[in-house]
């Protein structure tokens, strides 16, 4: 007795905890969570972007992400700024062109739900969708089963890494293009300004229940999972915004866990 | 495993650097540097602080891009690669085991064995960031012969090690070196504990003071002038005697826990001497 746009929206969840676990364990050791939050305010212009041009709005998300990496990947190599500032430099300057679009979109009457993009629409989830959601999944999943070795090796230690052939570069962008593409699936999930939270606090709350870095891959999918479940519910019951909710569960299972971890020991 | 009896490409070296330059930010760090390592060859590399070592191995190893010169390495060449001390991220859970085996390739067994041979098989399932900066420069060495090399390069492979630790290691290289058939190329402050494990010494300050047999090396002017200081402590290297390992095992057991490495040498006449203490505090 389920009704379907609860399911769906269940199942949308479920699409992207896969996908946030594995990317998220990667965000949180190669510390990229700045990373997350500069494709998520480039979403917006990617929004905008595709409104503008009758697109689907995660596939302006999509493409804006992977030339936000590769834009990243090129100042990153000229070596005079770091990571950090530029970051905020390109960051910054995606989100006021982004909201620039907007005015101008709206100025010419297109009607566009801010809000729905921001904080997500997890419930108006459709068919069509959930198949971009679990294509796209499929999609990045099969790429990060092949990386992750080398992920973890370039995690651990880049040196050493490139002296075992990873080929450090090479893989650091592909995994920034599966972070844009993350990016693109949470868009109808939790928004724009929520998606960061989702790659980093699953992770941050497996990591304390995991010895090998495969473990809290694991681990982190099965917390977003729950996120997902515990957000879902609390937003049927007492009516929360789907979004937000998700993520307030993912920080109460994080909180909570900290907290009994702390007086097992 | 130790089946090299005959070196199977002899006269090829397994790197060539040719006249390598390396110039930062205006400052010259490395000029006209040539060297060779061979199949089977221990080199040492020796030179004051700043004196490029760590920036020559890096270009040797491909991490670093030399400003001038070339670099040949073998078609394929394997290289076993121990930094000095790394850093290995806190927020990743990383236990030895996969740390060793991060490509996959290996069998538990094989990290267990490898393990066991740096002393430190009782390291297997321990979370990397508990082990201590010795333990590190073992597990690190472990883990580059896992790949079974052709040549091993080793930088300032003691650090952190305490003075038991760092002879054991010095004294197993040539071990290591017939063992695992391979070249090794390591840089050392160290002088007096690396010379007798070497085959040829390569002292650096910016460019190649003199290089060659470690008796000959230490008795060229250039060499003096860089390690005059050290040279006194060295008289009292060639002073070789054997000595009884419990005693020494009691002076240093507060501090060190497992002595295991001195086992496959035990009863060895090897150089040991009072005096080094003295001399060991310049690093």
């Amino acid at each position: 007795m389920i009704d379907d746009f609860i399911l769906y929206a269940l199942l949308a969840g479920i699409a992207l905890a896969l996908v946030v676990g594995p990317l998220g364990s990667v965000v949180v050791w190669r510390r990229m969570a700045y990373f997350g939050d500069t494709l998520a305010h480039a979403a917006l212009l990617g929004v905008a972007l595709a409104v503008a041009s009758d697109q689907l709005p995660m596939a302006g998300v999509g493409i804006i992400g992977v030339v936000m990496a590769a834009l990243l990947f090129w100042l990153e190599k000229q070596r005079d700024l770091s990571t950090d500032t530029l970051l905020g430099i390109l960051s910054h300057s995606a989100l006021a062109l982004g909201l620039i679009v907007l005015s101008v979109l709206q100025s010419q009457g297109f009607n566009i739900n801010l809000m729905s993009y921001l904080f997500g629409d997890l419930l108006a989830v459709d068919q069509a969708d959930l198949l971009l959601m679990y294509g796209s999944v499929l999609v990045i999943l099969l790429v990060f089963s092949q990386i992750l070795s080398s992920l973890i090796s370039i995690s651990a230690n880049e040196e050493l890494a490139r002296i075992d052939g990873v080929a450090v570069e090479k893989i650091r962008f592909v995994f920034m293009i599966l972070l844009a593409l993350v990016v693109a699936v949470a868009l109808k999930v939790v928004g724009i300004l929520l998606i960061t939270a989702l790659l980093i606090i699953p992770a941050a709350t497996a990591r304390l229940f995991s010895k090998s870095p495969k473990q809290m891959v694991v681990m982190s999918v099965l917390v977003a999972i729950a996120a997902v479940v515990l957000g879902l519910y609390s937003s049927m019951k007492w009516d929360f915004p789907t979004g937000p909710a998700i993520v307030v569960s993912a920080s109460f299972l994080f909180f909570i866990s900290r907290l009994l971890n702390r007086s097992d020991t | 495993m130790s089946a090299a009896s005959e070196q199977p490409a002899e006269n090829m070296a397994l790197l060539v650097a040719d006249s390598i330059g390396y110039v930062i930010r205006g400052k010259t760090i490395l000029t006209e540097v040539s060297l060779q390592v061979h199949h089977r060859e221990i080199i040492t590399l020796i030179g004051p602080n700043g004196a490029g070592k760590t920036s020559l191995i890096r270009i040797l190893l491909g991490l670093t891009q030399a400003s001038s010169g070339t670099v040949k390495r073998q078609n394929n060449l394997r290289v076993g690669y121990v930094p000095q001390g790394i850093n290995v991220s806190d927020v990743m859970p990383l236990r030895v085991c996969d740390f060793l085996n991060v490509t996959g390739l290996y069998s538990v067994e094989q990290c267990q064995q490898m393990l066991a041979e740096v002393s430190c098989e009782y390291l297997l399932t321990s979370p990397i960031q508990n082990i201590s900066g010795g333990e590190m420069q073992r597990v690190l060495l472990a883990r580059a012969l896992l790949k079974k090399p052709q040549l091993l390069v080793l930088d300032e492979p003691a650090s952190g090690m305490d003075i038991i630790g760092q002879q054991g290691l010095y004294e197993s290289i040539r071990n290591i070196r017939d063992k695992h058939d391979c070249g090794i190329l390591m840089v050392s402050h160290d002088l007096h504990l690396v010379m007798a494990a070497t085959d040829r010494v390569i002292c650096l300050n910016t460019h190649i003071c003199c290089t060659g047999h470690p008796d000959d090396v230490s008795e060229h002017p250039e060499y003096l002038k860089l390690f005059g200081d050290a040279i006194d402590g060295l008289a009292l290297y060639s002073h070789h005697h054997d000595h009884e390992h419990d005693i020494h095992g009691n002076i240093v057991a507060s501090e060190h826990c497992h002595s295991c490495e001195h086992n496959e040498n035990a009863g060895d006449d090897h150089d040991h001497d009072h005096g080094r203490k003295a001399t060991q505090d310049k690093k």
